[in-house]
């Protein structure tokens, strides 16, 4: 029972911080609501990231590829044909002459973000360490390099503008949740036990006959499928976007905040996205001049001092994040410490 | 092929790739000793170029000196505050540590940047000099590819003397190779790993000067300054092999050369996918020689899964 209670902590502790933030963006004022929504897009894409990074231990700066290709993918789907023939003349005519809703945008970035994933993942997931690094890293790259370049799949170097705005506190919160859910099953899915062996002993995983290529792969896949989505969601929140926001610095801030939070945890991706966007905006405000008491003022430009200096020393002082790559956890009752040496405490759940 | 290219465009890739693999061995000098992939290398640089764009009224020589000092003090600092702490950490935390320390560095940058906004404009009087050009056999070299390709090959040939016949350079080789043993055999750690990190900051001090020297017009001082750069050697060093310094060396090298080549050899119409290409033929060396493209021997078996 109690065990049982605490496996369904560990997904509604996350559901509910999140729902929590939902909330409060509907209370904010219009000017400030964008900051939670974004905060929980953040949520999204470091989970989705989490699923990959996190449970494989294998480091992928190429996520945000499938980030890139759902925005865009869903961007240029949903732009109002009135305006599209104008705007983006230069795609292919099915897309061209083509619109679709919300909800099949979402669904369809999900898609090819997974299937993407799927495709590069079958020769790259042979790789470990620092060359799947750099491999994911050039994935990236490339992918920037053909949204930027070919019109006739989206916008080019320009922006794509007129996305409807659909992500609102609704949507931003469903779809964190949505993130939050799959990761969780996954995670305590057979699949998902399967390819956390092989992060904390490749061999001895090997040795009961885990295919790690395999299990490395499935993850890449579901993280590509789930930062598709993300991808969506970001580009319904913004309405509109150009290649260099889902590059280098989002990959970057995303990552920061996945080990800023704990690499290891569903709890720790969680914690992160919303701490470093929360003393983003709170820092971005400070800049204007904020009220606590005494009033602080930062001069401009020291937000991003501030940020990075604060990412820093935690990193430095808590390597293994604000969560210690636990998941969420209420506090142990006493009762449970003074047992008696028959009911030794469980071994930890899988960090 | 390579005939057909052009001596300027081979002599180019040549100062791209010499330039990029002294940047390599800064960077495979700390990965040596600390096992550390250090993303703000590029900052280094940018703090450098930025000193010499501050005096650069001065006199080349103490201008220059000025530069070395700043780069090699921050990389020492770099060292105390946030490399130490960090040892033996998993390589994902200090990767990212470090991506926050590049942050920060930069964002400093740009403060400074947007106090004096003309910085942009500067004029280096011995840069204009280095600017002109020589013609060898017909062709136009601006002297500053000759200095460039000359100082990569004397800073190579003094670290290869340094680590072969010093030695503090014996230590730095046998705690690149196993750092637990040449500990146990009395290799003082951070002594080591100090000598590697001043002379990675050295290295970065002298990319400064060239990347401020070679760009034409006047050079440009921005907040990313050398982050591209960097990025790209520092994929070079990972496809070269970043286990042993000179296959990193070369990886560096190889990445800057190849660069030059592709994007000659390119249509011009198509010479925008450049990076594609060239990101492309790194996924295909990293599937096929995952330890390295010259990583040979036993160091070579890297496990693929």
């Amino acid at each position: 029972m109690r065990r049982h209670l605490e496996t369904a902590l560990q997904l509604l502790g996350p559901v509910v911080v999140v729902v929590a933030v939902g909330a409060v963006s509907t209370t904010a004022s219009p000017a400030n609501k964008i900051y939670f929504l974004n905060a929980l897009v953040y949520v999204a894409m470091v989970v989705a990231i989490y699923v990959f990074v996190g449970n494989s231990g294998v480091l992928s700066f190429g996520q945000m590829s499938f980030v890139a290709v759902g925005a865009f993918a869903a961007g240029v789907v949903t732009v109002p044909l009135v305006s599209k023939k104008g705007v983006l003349t230069d795609l292919f005519p099915l897309l061209r002459d083509h619109t679709i809703g919300n909800i099949w945008s979402l669904l369809l970035a999900a898609a090819l973000g997974g299937l993407f994933a799927f495709i590069v993942g079958l020769p790259l997931m042979r790789l470990s360490g620092l060359a799947a690094g750099i491999a994911t890293f050039a994935l990236l790259e490339i992918t920037h390099n053909i949204l930027q370049q070919w019109t006739k799949i989206g916008p080019g170097a320009t922006t794509l503008s007129l996305v409807p705005e659909t992500t609102g506190a609704l949507q931003a919160t469903l779809g964190a949740i949505v993130a939050i859910a799959a990761a969780f099953l996954y995670q305590r899915s057979r699949l998902g036990r399967q390819l956390r062996a092989t992060r904390e002993d490749p061999a001895a995983a090997r040795g009961i006959g885990i295919h790690i290529h395999r299990q490395r792969l499935w993850a890449f896949t579901l993280s590509g499928a789930m930062a598709g989505f993300a991808g969506a969601l970001f580009v319904h929140l913004l309405g509109s976007i150009t290649t260099e926001q889902v590059y280098l610095e989002l990959t970057f801030l995303t990552l920061a905040m996945l080990v800023f939070g704990g690499i290891g945890s569903l709890w720790g991706a969680v914690v992160g996205a919303l701490v470093i966007s929360g003393l983003d905006s709170f820092l971005g405000q400070a800049e204007q001049g904020v009220d606590l008491g005494f009033t602080l003022d930062l001069p401009t430009g020291t937000r991003l001092v501030f940020l990075a200096a604060i990412m820093a020393l935690v990193l430095i002082l808590r390597p293994s994040g604000l969560t210690g790559g636990r998941e969420f956890s209420l506090p142990v009752p006493k009762r449970r410490a003074r047992s008696g040496p028959g009911s030794r405490p469980r071994p930890a759940e899988s960090p | 092929m390579i005939a057909s290219l052009g001596f300027q465009t081979v002599t180019d890739a040549v100062a791209l790739g010499a330039i990029y693999a002294l940047m390599a061995v800064g960077i495979g000098l700390v990965f040596g000793v600390l096992r550390l992939v250090n993303f703000a290398y590029g900052q280094l640089i940018m703090a450098g170029a930025y000193t010499l764009a501050f005096t650069s009224s001065w006199p080349a020589g103490g201008s220059i000196a000025l530069c070395v000092g700043v780069v090699v003090t921050l990389s020492l600092l770099m060292e105390l505050f946030v490399f130490r702490p960090l040892r033996n950490q998993s390589q994902a935390v200090m990767l990212v540590t470090t991506f926050a320390i590049a942050f920060l560095l930069q964002a400093v940058a740009q403060i400074v940047d947007l106090r004096n906004d003309q910085l942009g404009e500067v004029v280096f009087s011995w840069i204009t000099t280095l600017n002109q050009s020589i013609t060898i056999g017909g062709v136009d070299i601006r002297k500053v590819t000759i200095v460039a390709v000359v100082v990569a090959i004397v800073a190579l040939l003094l670290i290869t003397l340094l680590l072969n016949k010093t030695t503090i350079g014996l230590h730095t080789r046998a705690a690149a190779s196993d750092f637990r043993t040449a500990r146990l055999l009395g290799v003082r750690a951070n002594r080591v790993i100090t000598f590697a990190v001043v002379l990675s900051g050295v290295l970065a001090a002298a990319v400064a000067v060239l990347f401020v020297a070679g760009t034409d017009p006047g050079p440009l001082v921005t907040p990313d300054f050398a982050l591209r750069q960097t990025i790209v050697v520092l994929v070079g060093v990972v496809v070269g092999g970043i286990d042993r310094l000179w296959t990193a060396t070369l990886g560096g090298f190889a990445i800057g050369f190849a660069s030059g080549i592709i994007n000659a050899l390119l249509p011009t119409e198509n010479s925008v996918y450049l990076p594609s290409v060239l990101f492309g033929l790194v996924i295909v060396v990293l599937l096929l020689r995952p330890a390295g493209l010259f990583a040979w021997g036993r160091r070579g078996q890297v496990e693929r899964v």
